[in-house]
């Protein structure tokens, strides 16, 4: 047999050809999405930016203001797990506190989502970062699913209006959507983001020293002596919400309770659209104390990606498929808006 | 004792860090697109052997610094001579930038790179957005231009050992018999 070497001349140079461009075709293919089975991060931020995205701001929840404050670990689950967050006493963060939706200027009152994102010991091992939403469960299992959601309740470009046709389809097609509709029916929403409970959504793990491990959910609950109501009267103001909020702070820190949930054994933690009912066994974690609020612009919670797989030491990640899924969405609407803030291109809404 | 081949040490760096930066490039151009359960494991041994690979080519430098690499054969021209060791200055030049650019925009968003679950890099840049996103761009165009590079290499490369048939490849590849 032959060295390549002694091929005939056009078949050398069709070797180096075939190879130097294979490898090329091939870096252009995986870069464009070869291989990807489902959705896309970039498409699935493309689908929430629409055609006319608000420069500089989160693709989701877009409209939100910054926090300060600390976790005050209760010792109720320190045997749990080795986090740091729940081993000592009190673990400052910084946090958002932010309505749904990927418009800036939105009224906070027009939001049927409301969010409590937290940020623990940024840049190192015990990093924490939660982000947690008023509904308790998600509508679908994955990624695919979501993403086929989110298009149906999405008003027709035409019309303007939803498909109700094509909405009731998918739920029929969807049964598991049934928790989430039944949370919708019941929830009110309150008149103060600091008497909101706020969900963890997915489950996580506890991974306590000898490496045992407990699937568990967590909650933020609005403390017992929380004001009910609205400290302010909740006016037209697009910020009213904020307003309430820092309102509030004046009278002193807004305290919730961070609950943990921990499954039973018939729960499935990787599955995020079933409720654990509060027969599970609970137990307070902690906490949570609000000491200042600030507008984002003035304050230091724009440059944090509030993606719940940074998880610390002693907390450790389902296979859940939404919750997997999460990181790279976040990640690509991390990206667009940074460099938009890079080539300083934050457009109206800034505040 | 002389050898016209590149010495073993240059190569053994060569071709595992060869094998090293094609799965890095390839996994750092799918996991950013990736919804799937293993994005959070891709990006998690992504980081830790992009360490590996800064240490790699710190070793390399000062492999490449001991051992004098081969000379090309006079048959190539000065000029020809000078491009490629200007093309080999930038294959390094975008081995360090890769690592340090990945390194320093998780810093710029306050996110650990944490090594093979075992400690994690110090936090060195104050988290910021607008150097996050200078940052994170960054990492991308050189990625891209080194994958120019690298397409260019394997070309002149396989031109040398097809073509011209002059030993250079067989330099690397370890085969070359003393003349």
């Amino acid at each position: 047999m032959k060295r390549p070497d002694q091929f005939p001349l056009a078949v050398r140079y069709g070797l180096i050809a075939v190879i130097v461009g294979g490898l090329a075709l091939l870096f252009l293919a995986v870069a464009s999405g070869f291989g990807q089975r489902v959705v896309t991060a970039q498409e699935f931020v493309n689908f929430q930016e629409g055609g006319n995205p608000h420069q500089g701001f989160r693709r989701a929840h877009a409209k939100g203001f910054c926090i300060a404050g600390e976790f005050i670990a209760s010792n109720h689950v320190g045997a749990y797990t080795t986090a740091a967050v729940f081993n000592q006493r009190s673990t400052p963060f910084t946090g958002r506190i932010s309505t749904g939706g990927g418009n800036p200027t939105a009224p906070d009152l027009a939001s049927s989502v409301r969010s409590l994102a937290l940020s623990f010991n940024p840049g190192t091992r015990d990093a924490w970062h939660t982000a947690m939403n008023t509904p308790p469960v998600m509508p679908v299992r994955t990624p695919e699913d979501f993403y086929a959601f989110a298009q149906v309740f999405a008003p027709d470009p035409e019309t303007g209006q939803q498909n109700p046709e094509r909405i009731g389809a998918f739920l029929a097609a969807h049964p598991e959507t049934q928790a989430v509709r039944e949370w919708q029916a019941s929830y009110t929403p309150t008149g103060s983001f600091a008497t909101e409970t706020y969900n963890s959504i997915n489950a996580f793990y506890l991974v306590d020293n000898e490496r045992n491990k407990r699937a568990i959910r967590w909650s933020a609950k609005p403390s017992a002596r929380a004001v009910a109501g609205s400290v302010i009267e909740l006016t037209d103001d697009p910020n009213a919400l904020r307003n309430e909020f820092m309102a509030r702070l004046e009278h002193g820190p807004i305290v919730f309770d961070m609950i943990f949930t921990f499954a039973n054994d018939s729960d499935d933690e990787t599955d995020p659209t079933v409720l654990w009912g509060d027969d599970r066994e609970q137990r307070l974690a902690g906490i949570i104390m609000v000491h200042r609020a600030t507008p984002e612009a003035d304050g230091n919670c724009d440059a944090i990606n509030f993606d719940p797989l940074i998880l610390p030491r002693g907390m450790a990640p389902t296979d859940d498929k939404i919750l997997r899924a999460r990181s790279a969405a976040y990640a690509e609407s991390y990206r667009r808006r940074a460099r938009e803030n890079l080539m300083n291109a934050r457009g109206e809404g800034s505040q | 004792m002389s050898t016209h081949n590149y010495h073993l040490a240059a190569r053994i760096m060569h071709w595992s860090m060869a094998l090293l930066i094609l799965s890095m490039l390839f996994a750092g151009l799918a996991m950013v697109q990736s919804l799937e359960p293993w994005h959070l494991t891709f990006l998690q041994l992504h980081k830790s052997f992009g360490v590996v690979a800064l240490l790699a080519v710190i070793a390399r430098v000062v492999v490449r610094l001991r051992f004098t690499p081969p000379p090309l054969p006079s048959s190539v021209p000065v000029l020809q001579q000078k491009i490629a060791k200007f093309s080999h200055m930038l294959l390094y030049l975008a081995m360090f930038a890769m690592p340090l650019s990945g390194y320093l925009m998780q810093s710029a968003a306050g996110r650990p790179v944490v090594v093979f679950d075992l400690f994690a890099l110090p936090q060195i840049l104050p988290q910021n957005l607008a150097l996050y996103g200078f940052l994170r761009e960054f990492h991308g165009w050189v990625a891209w231009a080194f994958i120019a590079l690298i397409l260019v290499h394997i070309g002149a490369a396989l031109h040398h050992g097809l073509i011209k048939r002059d030993g250079v490849l067989q330099q690397m590849l370890g085969s070359k018999p003393k003349d």
